[in-house]
């Protein structure tokens, strides 16, 4: 039996044939629309590597079934920047050296996005630090991830908007 | 054949004129926020099947049937790898030829040796099915009963510890210092099993082509495992192309070819199509090595004054049954603390577990902490406060040696670190700082050390009639930053601004850079980039001063110098020409160079080198609760000359949160009968969360060392673990009185009685 | 994972149909679920989604007074929900103190309540355990058992609840509305977790096919929101389980406990409230030795299942901790490190 499915992946519809039903978003992403961009840390939801938005909302796609999340809206590290431009967290990123073998920062990166869209955290460091304790960093980048972030949080503030402040990588 | 790795960079990364010492962001920083870097498991060619291991579920016995049929009935399962069904390698995986050489899993019997040890592999259309194909074959085992621990068996005196050193080294008599000593102070210590858990599991995409084999798989020594694998599949090397562009982190677990990284080349040789193997995160518990337990017994003599008179650092540790990686604990007293009699010893028990192997400063991470604690108890004994002890001990020459040190600048690091820390200010006495809110507070330190070590390396550098350059080393980058510390160490070796400098790295094609580790990566590539340089630069120079028509005509090789993309004379720099021009007059469309770096024997023998530092930790403790958090770390690091400090810093806070992590955070947790781990994800083996890591400093002292290398660089991978673990154990004492000598401190270890 | 058949009812009786066959599960976020199924814990044979049915994600403030959440409402929605989060802060704070921001947007409001263990070795394929496997023994009791149960355990099972959200729910007599086969039912949230006794395998009251729709709130409970705190002890400051967890609230009047509510989480296999505590509380002033008196009943049936004695003490000393917490007054806002006795560490909250 095959199931289908459509999904909005950055923004482009995608009409999926899935030949079986436990196909995860993550897999599906990874393995099947060769999204890699999107990590596969630990498949069970310890670790925030694979963290993407699904209609704006950030969670864990490994723990997430494909089939349960049709008609979803999912953004995915690979739609981030738009036209050559990084997102403010991506720039802030590398300006605090937020990562370094970057095996979770597109994780990271997704996370922060949809944790300044939550608002909850004021430019509080320590709501900022709370906020990231779903994504976990073996190389130990958290100073400068809760400096990007803050930092992002802040350009994106100024700009007016909660997402639509891009700017010029340069 | 050359490298597909390029690198975008943004304008903001590059800058003109001198490149080493500037705080450049990552080059390869838009690929890593983009998604767009890709690691071994992003692969996907064309055909590809999906492979997933069956790990075994005992410790020790035997596996007696597996459910083959039942997997193959799986509806895209393609094939079962089995002990019995496999491709033959050309040499026996438990063949030892070099101590370098681990022995391997590769399904060579139905023995089993370890917990998640592989028993066999399922390949499949889909991941989905590879993977339920796994779980379909239900082995059936003959169990024995598993030994466990550090008491699993009769200890015994290993050949050698670590890569071929001695298990016991004495300088003077520890036993008759000691029973002359004023005062003696005996304290043992326990660390647990650490896995490394780099956040990308160990991957492989293979495909075969005829006797060529093409992979992507993450290397921290692509030709080490370029070596390794020509042996087992008896084939040339150079039939072998390994891509390792980006590391998820390796932190010693990528440094030697692991087994399952083997099957997964066997399985596509199985299968005849490109197979992807990657690890599920449990098997990253066993046959991908591990940090072992130790037993440490320090004893110490000491005058009322605190000097030391003896220091015996007994270390006991745990290896596998059938090989040998022995931590070489107690060596870390080796070069720290100025006694005059000092022994380090080492016994070792084998158990039913995978084979230990170097993690993030292997021997010295869990021979620190414990050294670190027991100078902390001998201060304290003294009553003096412990930065004062150990600079009542501070050696001026390396202790176990008496060879003078290449640059010691640790005096400084103790200095500024207790100083941007307000170290002055703390109680001798323990649980007598509290905060505003009540909490206990309690600063600790510790020194930091680890050994400036060098490999062999080789690199090819090319200067272009365009005026651009390229730089050849197979270099690994596992987050410390090789893309850009080992490019800016090849831009001015070219004497070229680094955006026309083409850096290649990360293929097994390209000369071989060494082992990413014994954090000597920098060092060594970057001396043969160094070298590389040179060379070319010389065979440049060559052409332009025996070409009267150039106005270096005459200079002489040494009368001239490289300087962004020109040389220059060196007693008239108004006199230059650009290498495109001198190129161009020759008829040359490039002109070729190559390098090479090895350690020196003759300053080895000379010189004791070390880098150094010091680690101020702040904790606080709930007094009823015992809940800890490290709540301020102060590091002082003196490495010799840093390439970029922003990636260093980086290095040095990663470091120092490992260094939380093993006091508070990380353990292995076994069953004491079945042998397995317990805790075989990331949900209950703690790494810190950012939330752990509230505030850090790292400084960076200032060192020129003219002996390491021409470079006089140490390395900072791995320092930075280091005295921060006992920086933050000691704080932890500080703040409770109470003293933990077994790690992670937990919040049942400080429930002191209320009254207390 | 084995394959299943994937079933999506677009209304609450055609669940409860799908779902009372055999092997059948539902699925609402798959946050515990996908988990225990890549894990081999779980195999259910057909998967019922109930993301999509109507009625089930709303939180609704009901005419008495009291609020009925929807079985499909996110916990991180839940939490940040103000009102919500103003009446029962306690409740949103232990939420919040729960998993991660990425599993708290997923995981729903009934699918927390039925989390199963984190015992390892339910975990375990290869361990002895009676949860998972009716009569085939526990390889906790002799084993690292150091995190395990100190009340309403039995010899055949030793395992602990996890969730945090139930804690505070049981203190506030939580209701959970359920549909099943014979129509609609409510159970006291407190009696839909089963201590072990001889049969561990059943977590709940739970007859096939019972689908949790909602969960509701009295009137009463919002009464303690000026008093009302949860706090959790864990081996890492955030994305851990308790070690222990309390929720407290008291009502105060004229300087006086009119009445207290306690409950204790990661120390049984559900919220472990304890009424006799409660009751020593009301009426006297809140101080420490009420909140000691209370601590030593609240613990008094306590024993070690292992070895973890130390659970008992740490968990008396949490309980004087977190009413002392809650006496002091619920802070405006759910702290920055919910749930944390770091959670008001205010130097560190400057910029960085």
């Amino acid at each position: 039996m095959t199931f289908s499915i459509s999904l909005t992946v950055n923004g482009v519809r995608r009409d999926v044939e899935l030949d079986n039903p436990r196909v995860t978003l993550l897999d599906l992403l990874r393995e099947r629309l060769q999204l890699t961009g999107t990590k596969k840390g630990c498949d069970r939801g310890q670790c925030g590597a694979c963290t993407v938005l699904v209609d704006g909302r950030r969670i864990n796609s490994c723990l997430a079934l494909a089939l349960s999340h049709d008609g979803a809206d999912i953004r995915t590290i690979e739609g981030v920047a738009e036209g050559g431009h990084l997102h403010p967290v991506q720039e802030a990123f590398i300006a605090h050296d937020a990562l370094q073998c970057g095996f979770c920062t597109p994780g990271q990166i997704m996370s922060a996005i949809g944790l300044i869209q939550e608002g909850q955290t004021d430019g509080d460091p320590e709501r900022v630090r709370e906020g990231m304790s779903g994504n976990l960093c073996r190389c130990s980048a958290y100073a400068g991830i809760t400096e990007a972030v803050l930092d992002a949080q802040k350009k994106l503030a100024e700009a007016g908007g909660t997402d639509a402040g891009r700017r010029d990588a340069a | 054949m050359t490298s597909e790795i390029s690198l975008s960079t943004v304008p903001a990364h590059t800058r003109h004129g001198s490149n080493i010492g500037q705080p450049l962001t990552r080059r390869d920083g838009v690929l890593k926020v983009t998604g767009a870097a890709t690691y071994a498991a992003d692969n996907h060619p064309e055909g590809m099947l999906f492979a997933v291991m069956a790990t075994s579920s005992i410790a020790r016995g035997r596996v007696v049937a597996l459910d083959v049929d039942a997997a193959k009935a799986h509806p895209g399962v393609v094939d079962v790898m089995t002990p019995a069904h496999k491709p033959e390698l050309a040499m026996d995986p438990d063949a030892k030829t070099n101590p370098f050489m681990f022995r391997l899993d590769l399904l060579q019997n139905d023995l089993v040796r370890y917990a998640h040890q592989p028993i066999a592999v399922v390949v499949a259309r889909s991941l989905e099915a590879a993977t339920e194909g796994a779980a379909l074959l239900a082995p059936r085992y003959e169990e024995e009963p598993a030994r466990v621990g550090l008491d699993a068996d009769e200890s015994f005196e290993p050949a050698a510890i670590g890569i071929g050193s001695p298990a016991r080294i004495e300088r003077g008599d520890v036993e008759a210092a000691l029973a002359r000593a004023e005062h003696r102070l005996e304290a043992t210590y326990e660390t647990p099993a650490q896995y490394h858990n780099a956040m990308e599991p160990h991957a492989i995409v293979a495909a075969w082509d005829g006797d060529t084999l093409s992979i992507d798989t993450p290397s921290q020594g692509l030709a080490m495992a370029q070596g390794r694998l020509a042996g087992l599949f008896g084939i040339a090397p150079e039939n072998i192309h390994i891509r390792s562009p980006f590391l998820g982190g390796g932190f010693g677990s990528k440094g030697l070819v692991s087994g399952p990284q083997v099957l997964g080349i066997m399985a596509a040789k199985l299968v005849g199509r490109p197979v992807k193997l990657v690890l599920r995160r449990d098997q990253m518990y066993g046959p991908v090595g591990h940090r072992p337990p130790t037993r440490q017994t320090l004893r110490l003599g000491f005058d009322g004054e605190g000097k030391l008179s003896a220091l015996h650092h007994h270390a006991k540790t745990v290896s596998s049954t059938f090989d040998d990686f022995f931590e070489p604990a107690a060596d870390i007293s080796h070069t720290l603390y100025a006694a005059p009699a000092i022994l380090t010893s080492h016994e070792a028990v084998r158990a039913d577990i995978g084979t230990p192997l170097f993690m993030r400063a292997p021997g010295e991470a869990t021979g620190s902490i414990a050294l670190e604690g027991a100078i902390d108890e001998a201060a304290f004994a003294c009553g003096m406060d412990p930065l004062a002890f150990r600079l009542k001990n501070y050696a001026e020459v390396e202790p176990i040696s008496g060879k003078p040190f290449s640059s010691k600048a640790l005096r400084e690091c103790y200095r500024q670190g207790a100083e941007r820390f307000g170290w002055s200010r703390r109680t001798i006495e323990p649980r007598k700082m509290r905060d505003e809110n009540g909490y206990l507070v309690g600063w600790g330190m510790g020194t930091a050390t680890f050994p400036a070590l060098m490999f062999q390396a080789e690199a090819r550098a090319v200067l272009r009639r365009d005026g651009s350059g390229v730089m050849e080393t197979g270099a690994h980058d596992m987050g410390q930053g090789a893309w850009t510390a080992l490019a800016q160490i090849a831009a001015d070796a070219l004497g070229l601004d680094l955006d026309r400098t083409e850096f290649r790295a990360g293929t097994s094609d390209l000369p071989d850079a060494g082992i990413a580790g014994g954090s000597a990566h920098t060092a060594t590539a970057g001396m043969a980039i160094h070298n590389a340089g040179a060379d070319v630069v010389a065979k440049l120079a060559a052409l332009a001063t025996g070409d009267e028509r150039s106005p270096l005509f005459g200079a002489g090789n040494a009368g001239v110098v490289a300087r962004e993309g020109r040389l220059h004379r060196r007693d008239d720099e108004s006199r230059s020409e650009g290498y495109g021009d001198i190129l161009a007059r020759a008829g040359l469309a490039q002109i070729e160079g190559k390098g090479s770096a090895a350690p020196d024997p003759s300053v080895q023998e000379t010189y004791a080198m070390h880098a150094h530092g010091a680690v101020f930790a702040e904790v606080k403790v709930d007094p009823d609760l015992g809940q800890v958090r490290a709540t301020r770390l102060v590091g002082a690091f003196a490495a010799g000359r840093v390439i970029n400090p922003r990636m260093v810093r980086s290095q040095f806070y990663g470091g120092m949160i490992w260094g939380i992590s093993f006091a508070l955070h990380e353990h292995a947790v076994m069953d004491r009968r079945s042998g397995r781990i317990l805790n075989a994800d990331l949900a209950e083996y703690h790494i810190p969360v950012n939330a752990d890591v509230p505030s850090l400093d790292a400084l960076m002292i200032e060192e020129h060392d003219p002996h390491v290398n021409a470079l006089g660089i140490k390395g900072v991978g791995e320092i930075g673990i280091t005295g921060s673990a006992g920086a933050v154990a000691n704080a932890v004492w500080h703040a409770t009185g109470v003293r933990v000598r077994h790690f992670p401190i937990g919040l049942d270890d400080l429930l002191v009685p209320a009254a207390a | 994972m084995n394959d299943f058949d994937y079933i999506r009812p677009a209304t609450v009786p055609e669940a409860v149909a799908a779902a009372a066959a055999p092997g059948a599960a539902y699925l609402a976020a798959g946050t515990n679920l996908l988990d225990l199924m890549k894990g081999g814990v779980a195999r259910p044979g057909r998967l019922v989604d109930v993301t999509r049915l109507p009625g089930l994600d709303a939180v609704e403030w009901l005419e008495d007074g009291g609020v009925r959440i929807g079985a499909m409402v996110r916990n991180a929605d839940l939490a940040h929900d103000p009102r919500f989060a103003a009446s029962f802060p306690a409740v949103a704070e232990a939420l919040l103190s729960g998993a991660s921001g990425q599993l708290r947007n997923a995981a729903s409001v009934g699918g927390n309540l039925l989390q199963r263990t984190r015992c390892a070795y339910f975990a375990d394929l290869d361990s002895a355990c009676n949860k998972r496997v009716p009569g085939s023994g526990c390889d906790a009791r002799a084993g690292e058992n150091r995190l395990h149960a100190v009340l309403g355990w039995s010899d055949a099972c030793i395992a602990t609840h996890p969730s945090d959200f139930c804690v505070p729910l049981v203190a506030l007599d939580a209701v959970v509305e359920i549909e099943g086969r014979g129509g609609r039912r409510e159970v006291p949230l407190a009696e839909l977790h089963r201590l072990p006794g001889d049969a561990p395998e059943k977590d709940t009251a739970l007859e096939p096919g019972d689908l949790i729709v909602a969960v509701r709130l009295p009137a009463g409970a919002a009464a303690f929101a000026g008093h009302a705190r949860y706090i959790k002890l864990r081996e890492r400051t955030s994305y851990a389980f308790a070690v222990v967890s309390a929720a407290a609230m008291l009502r105060l009047e004229g300087g006086v406990i009119a009445e207290a509510r306690l409950t204790l989480g990661g120390v049984a296999a559900k919220p472990w409230r304890d009424a006799w505590a409660e009751q020593a509380l009301a009426g006297a002033r809140p101080d420490e030795e009420a909140f000691r008196r209370a601590a030593e009943l609240a613990l008094a049936g306590a024993r070690p299942s292992g070895d973890n004695a130390f659970k008992i003490e740490l968990a008396r000393r949490l309980v004087v901790r977190a009413l002392a917490l809650a006496a002091s007054g619920t802070p405006e806002r759910v702290p920055a490190l919910p749930g944390s006795p770091f959670s008001s560490l205010p130097e560190l909250h400057h910029d960085v």
